[in-house]
């Protein structure tokens, strides 16, 4: 099984790793039965991600996703970040071993749901705007 | 910390010697011809595998006749247990015992025959990965056909209490099989003193090449046909023979027989410094029982880490090691090895075998130490159970 250079690098040196204080929203997705867990957080200023972090417990994929992932909606609307699919993500890390495609998918529903806690935290009722999230990874 | 290239799998595969190589040249050169050829380097070719099969059977304490090559240790134990247990059900036999914890050419071969109807019992492994005879003399019945048990385990090494479960197996008349993959080379073998009716080896575990392997088949015992075709091993199993990897599996195990118990002696004590420095990570654990277990093997978990990730980060560190991890198998659940023992799947996840070879130095072993500490820290910080854990009370 072969990562890609893009894979590998964000396995490396992953991007955005650690807690946000004081976080607008707070997103964990996966279950350490199956070996992968996402917690992201986010900070939101006037419909925009300021500042994303993620902690991953997970294979080199898990993590590589989730790096890509924070580096994909840092800067963006929450729009942005609510149309990316875990598609894009695997594209730009040039795609993913077949089996390690779920780790793409945890990676897309741990940006739902931390939009859904930031929703939740504003009062508003996340589901119809985020739709339902998937905790688990064997989608 | 200069970067090492240290190849700490040898479990899985080892280096072929350059010695084993140089027995092997001439069969893939000069001496190409068919065994079963009347001409000079046919018989040539015959002559080194009957040599070979005569230092083989003198390893194992066998008779050369009770030797039969193969492609390797799957197929060995796919034509023990399956051309037994086919050939006893005839004999009103269909029942197979076996443990949780064996090869998936031993576990996968035995479901097989589930579904033909067969009966199959998984003996514990308990925390320490060892089968308890008593338990073995239990689980037999008047039905049963078989038992096949592993000398030494593949992931976490543990030995297994051979001689006394042979014994318990010929005191009620069954046939045992032992997949020794694992073992030979490092442990003795003596199949009569540890009443092994059959046993599986292969010639790449103990630096001999890819692609050849024997079923030592007690005389007497008589397993069903594997190959039809021609007359090679004694028409039991057809198709001209690998005379290369057959020279080259009896030259390697010649070879790790010089000097073995010295060099289990070194080995061991590098094995147990690394043990002891990888088991001053906190929340980490030893997989298997310490001192019944294989020379060169450790296995380890670390808690709140993955180990596929694991090993990426040992890569780029030029260390080669393994992982029981759902990850590096392509399935959800983690070896069955460690779940064997008890282990719960999100410990297991987190698992690293290392499996060192002869060359290894108290330097390599000290890298590696050094090298699975840091790369440890470093996931545990961008893990978001570790801090959970830590705190934790057990």
């Amino acid at each position: 099984m072969a990562y890609s250079e893009k894979v590998l690098d964000h396995f490396a040196n992953p991007r955005n790793v650690g807690e946000l204080e004081n976080a607008d929203g707070i997103g964990e997705v996966g279950n350490a039965r199956c070996g992968d867990i996402m917690k992201m957080y986010i900070k939101v200023d006037n419909d925009t991600i300021t500042d994303v972090k993620f902690k991953t417990f997970g294979c080199g994929a898990a993590i590589a996703t989730s790096s890509m992932a924070t580096e994909m909606i840092k800067g963006k609307s929450i729009n942005d970040a609510l149309n990316l699919t875990n598609t894009a993500v695997m594209e730009a890390l040039d795609g993913l071993p077949p089996v390690k495609v779920h780790c793409s998918v945890l990676a897309e529903q741990a940006i739902k749901s931390a939009l859904s806690d930031y929703y939740t935290k504003q009062g508003i009722d996340p589901e119809p705007i985020v739709g339902k999230i998937s905790h688990d990874d064997e989608v | 910390m200069e970067k090492k290239w240290i190849y700490a799998d040898n479990a899985a595969t080892t280096k072929l010697s350059a010695e084993v190589l140089a027995d092997m040249m001439p069969y893939l050169t000069e001496i190409y011809g068919n065994p079963s050829s009347l001409y000079e380097i046919g018989t040539y070719a015959q002559k080194a595998v009957e040599t070979a099969r005569e230092k083989i059977a003198e390893c194992i304490n066998a008779h050369p006749r009770e030797i039969y090559f193969t492609s390797g240790g799957s197929e060995s134990d796919n034509w023990a247990i399956k051309g037994m247990a086919r050939a006893l059900k005839k004999k009103g036999k269909n029942h197979i015992i076996t443990t949780a914890f064996e090869h998936h050419a031993v576990l996968h071969t035995c479901q097989a025959l589930k579904r033909e109807g067969f009966e199959i019992t998984l003996l514990d492994v308990h925390e320490n990965g060892i089968v308890r005879a008593d338990e073995l003399e239990k689980a037999i019945k008047d039905t049963t056909a078989l038992v096949s048990i592993m000398y030494a385990n593949n992931e976490i090494g543990t030995v297994q209490p051979i001689e006394e479960l042979g014994a318990v197996c010929k005191k009620h008349n069954v046939i045992f099989h032992t997949d020794a993959v694992q073992a030979v080379g490092h442990l003795p073998i003596d199949v009569q003193k540890q009443n092994i009716d059959m046993l599986s080896m292969t010639a790449h575990k103990l630096h001999g090449p890819k692609g050849c392997g024997a079923l030592y088949i007690r005389k007497g015992i008589r397993p069903q046909i594997y190959i039809d075709g021609g007359s090679q091993e004694r028409g039991m199993r057809a198709g001209t023979e690998n005379v290369a990897g057959i020279v080259g599996l009896a030259s390697a195990l010649q070879r790790s027989l010089v000097d073995r118990e010295e060099r289990n002696s070194r080995m061991t004590v590098l094995r147990n410094r690394l043990i002891d420095e990888l088991l001053t990570i906190e929340k980490s654990r030893l997989n298997g029982d310490r001192n019944h277990r294989l020379p060169n093997n450790i296995n380890m978990c670390f808690e709140g880490i993955e180990g596929e990730a694991l090993l990426l980060r040992l890569d780029l560190k030029g260390i080669c090691a393994s992982s029981g991890s759902a990850c590096t198998s392509g399935s959800l659940d983690p070896s069955h090895v460690l779940l064997a023992l008890g282990l719960p799947h999100e410990i297991a996840h987190g698992s690293l075998r290392l499996s060192l070879g002869e060359d290894i130095t108290e330097e390599d072993v000290d890298y590696i130490a050094q090298s699975v500490k840091e790369v440890v820290q470093t996931l545990r910080q961008m893990s978001p159970v570790w801090e959970k854990i830590k705190n934790s009370e057990k």
